[in-house]
């Protein structure tokens, strides 16, 4: 996860159980994300399954979105195990989720894949941030912090899988403790 | 030990181990289909090259199911690329549509084929992987990278859950069926009760129900979180996989002081039949509560619910009766579509009894309008449709439009509903 650990920008916010066919919609599936321009497609339909209440994320005329850091409340990206789902985040240009918790094979996409920095948070932010406030997520001093007034808010070290994440994913690394040759 | 911990530690080399340890753990199968093999397949090759060689030919199944018939062009595109790695690779379980080999949904055709055997290791990027601890194995979803890294290596680094009990006891009432209990249990632990966790289901409930039944209950752990579900195999499960498979296989139990994190006691006798409402499926309500809501279809299919017995179940109903509304019936596999045929109520086969009730005309095995999918998927909805379905999810947007409303049920519900036009308690009928 060779992604930089100080991400500022606007925040987009989403609330409790957020799943993966709202992240990306099955009809989008038919999309290989190793092939490069179905990864870019992909990143132009995450959450494209939200209701239409909700504000466009991809909205970048070249299909990215404006938003590198998503808020999310309990049970983030519950549902299947498609990993379309964090990388269509990633795709976008998303580099951050923040949310009180996840589901389990979201959680370790994100992780295996390096698309995403899945973070818990210790309070509910998306009752304290709304989409379009500024942000900075600060990874190594796991901390969020609110542009508009300087609030600061506490994220939980992110734990056993702090390994993978900081060689890079699960191939990064499996090379560097030998499990796999280089 | 629970019957996770042991599996989980004879397959990593280790004697004990610890809920909350994560060790490298053998796959015992690897199961793709066709909306994640493609992508498995790219990650294996770009990590490690492409002259690679899968870890073991025999353990690796490919079982296409999810966008088989319709005519988007990419997802006929991704078959080709599961045709082309199986020759590449020479891989003998591969079950590719439209030649005889060709079965439908993986997680019912997975066991079918002799696949799962208690006491092995399973992984499959599909969420619903947990359907197979019903034969006493453990049976987990992951993503693509993940399997990529067991095609390469066969192993996974895993970290081992901590077990969370469910003890059914009692009768089962009449037209109450392993989807209500399931139902029920998501309905009071909600969608992420069981994050993280095995969920180990136990007594005499359980003992009591046949293998697809239990298949039903294990496939729907993941709608709490878990990371399997499992039951105890015993002769049953033995007969069963006996006459699928020669391959030897040594089942695990859990010990009777296993360390549990809780444990959770039903009396099934005293359950009534349920449906999750829209949008998640822990929003549980009784079906005879929700007899006011008119539906506009019904959707009998999927690996929760469109197993030959599920069938058998919703054919005891629409026996000598007519459905008021459309009707979609998508048997999971190939095998179930034959018993469809030689499966007989008084008779009369459970197609026929089908057809006399007025259904839409019966779809080929796959897994159809349970996921929505492409554009002209049999089934999907697309304004703002109200089913009852005997799927696993209902989340918005899962079977199409996101429009539409979906209640999860059992196939007797199901079956009522369609009879009724409004949301319908079995035993009312
Ligand atoms: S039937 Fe539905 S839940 Fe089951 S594997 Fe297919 S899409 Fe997934």
């Amino acid at each position: 996860m060779s992604k930089a650990k100080l991400i500022r920008g606007p925040v987009y916010v989403l609330e409790d159980n957020i799943d993966t066919d709202l992240l990306i919609p099955a009809c989008y599936l038919n999309l290989v994300p190793t092939i490069p321009e179905e990864y870019k497609k992909l990143g132009s339909y995450a959450l494209a399954g939200l209701p239409d209440s909700f504000p466009k994320f991809a909205s970048n005329p070249d299909g990215s979105t404006p938003y590198p850091i998503v808020i999310g409340g309990r049970n983030f990206g519950c549902g299947s195990s498609r990993e379309h789902a964090p990388i269509a985040l990633g795709a976008a240009g998303a580099s951050v989720v923040v949310a009180q918790s996840y589901a389990r094979i979201f959680f370790r996409n994100c992780v295996a894949t390096g698309e995403v920095f899945p973070i818990e948070s210790e309070t509910r932010l998306c009752k304290e941030f709304k989409t379009g406030d500024e942000a900075e997520v600060n990874i190594e001093a796991n901390t969020v912090t609110r542009l508009s007034d300087g609030k600061i808010f506490p994220l939980k070290p992110i734990g056993a899988v702090a390994p993978v994440i900081d060689a890079g994913g699960m191939f990064a690394y499996a090379r560097a403790i030998g499990m796999i040759k280089k | 030990m629970t019957i996770t911990e042991k599996i989980l530690a004879r397959e990593s080399g280790a004697s004990i181990v610890q809920p909350g340890d994560n060790i490298w753990v053998n796959a015992g199968i690897l199961l793709t289909h066709d909306v994640c093999g493609p992508g498995t397949i790219g990650i294996f090759q770009q990590e490690f090259g492409k002259d690679a060689k899968v870890f073991d030919r025999e353990k690796i199944v490919i079982l296409p199911d999810h966008y088989i018939y319709t005519a988007d062009v990419k997802a006929h595109r991704n078959i080709d690329i599961l045709r082309a790695f199986v020759k590449e690779q020479n891989l003998p379980y591969f079950y590719d549509p439209g030649t005889p080999s060709y079965c439908g949904v993986c997680h019912v055709a997975l066991p079918e084929l002799g696949h799962v055997r208690p006491g092995e290791t399973i992984f499959g990027t599909d969420s619903h992987t947990c359907t197979h601890g019903a034969l006493g194995a453990f049976s987990s979803g992951i993503g693509n990278t993940d399997a990529g890294f067991i095609m390469g290596t066969g192993k996974l680094l895993v970290k081992v859950p901590p077990t969370l009990r469910f003890v059914l006891d009692g009768k089962m009432p009449s037209y109450l069926s392993a989807k209500d209990l399931i139902l029920h249990i998501i309905g009071d632990i909600t969608v992420d009760g069981a994050t993280y966790c095995a969920m180990e289901f136990t007594g005499s409930a359980i003992e009591a129900l046949s293998i697809e039944e239990r298949c039903t209950i294990c496939n729907m752990a993941v709608e709490a979180g878990a990371k399997n579900g499992i039951i105890a195999p015993d002769q049953k499960t033995f007969d069963y996989v006996n006459a699928r498979t020669k391959k030897p296989y040594e089942p695990l139990y859990s010990d009777r002081d296993a360390k549990i994190q809780a444990e959770y006691r039903y009396d099934v006798s005293k359950l009534e039949p349920v449906v999750a409402k829209p949008h998640l499926p822990d929003n549980k309500a009784l079906a005879r509560d929700c007899r006011d809501v008119k539906v506009t279809q019904v959707y009998i299919g999927s690996c929760t619910g469109g197993k030959l017995e599920d069938f058998i179940m919703a054919a005891q109903l629409l026996k000598g009766r007519k459905v008021a509304i459309k009707t979609l019936i998508v048997p999971a596999t190939r095998h179930v579509e034959q018993g469809l045929i030689d499966t007989k109520i008084d008779g009369q086969s459970l197609r026929a009894i089908f057809e006399a009730a007025g259904v839409e005309p019966i779809a080929p095995p796959s897994c159809a309008a349970c996921l929505g999918g492409p554009i002209d998927t049999f089934g999907r909805t697309h304004g703002n449709e109200v089913v009852v379905s005997t799927t696993n999810r209902n989340f918005i947007g899962r079977m199409g439009s996101k429009d539409s409303q979906v209640y999860l049920a059992s196939p007797y519900t199901a079956a009522a509903t369609a009879i009724k036009g409004t949301i319908t308690d079995p035993r009312d009928l």
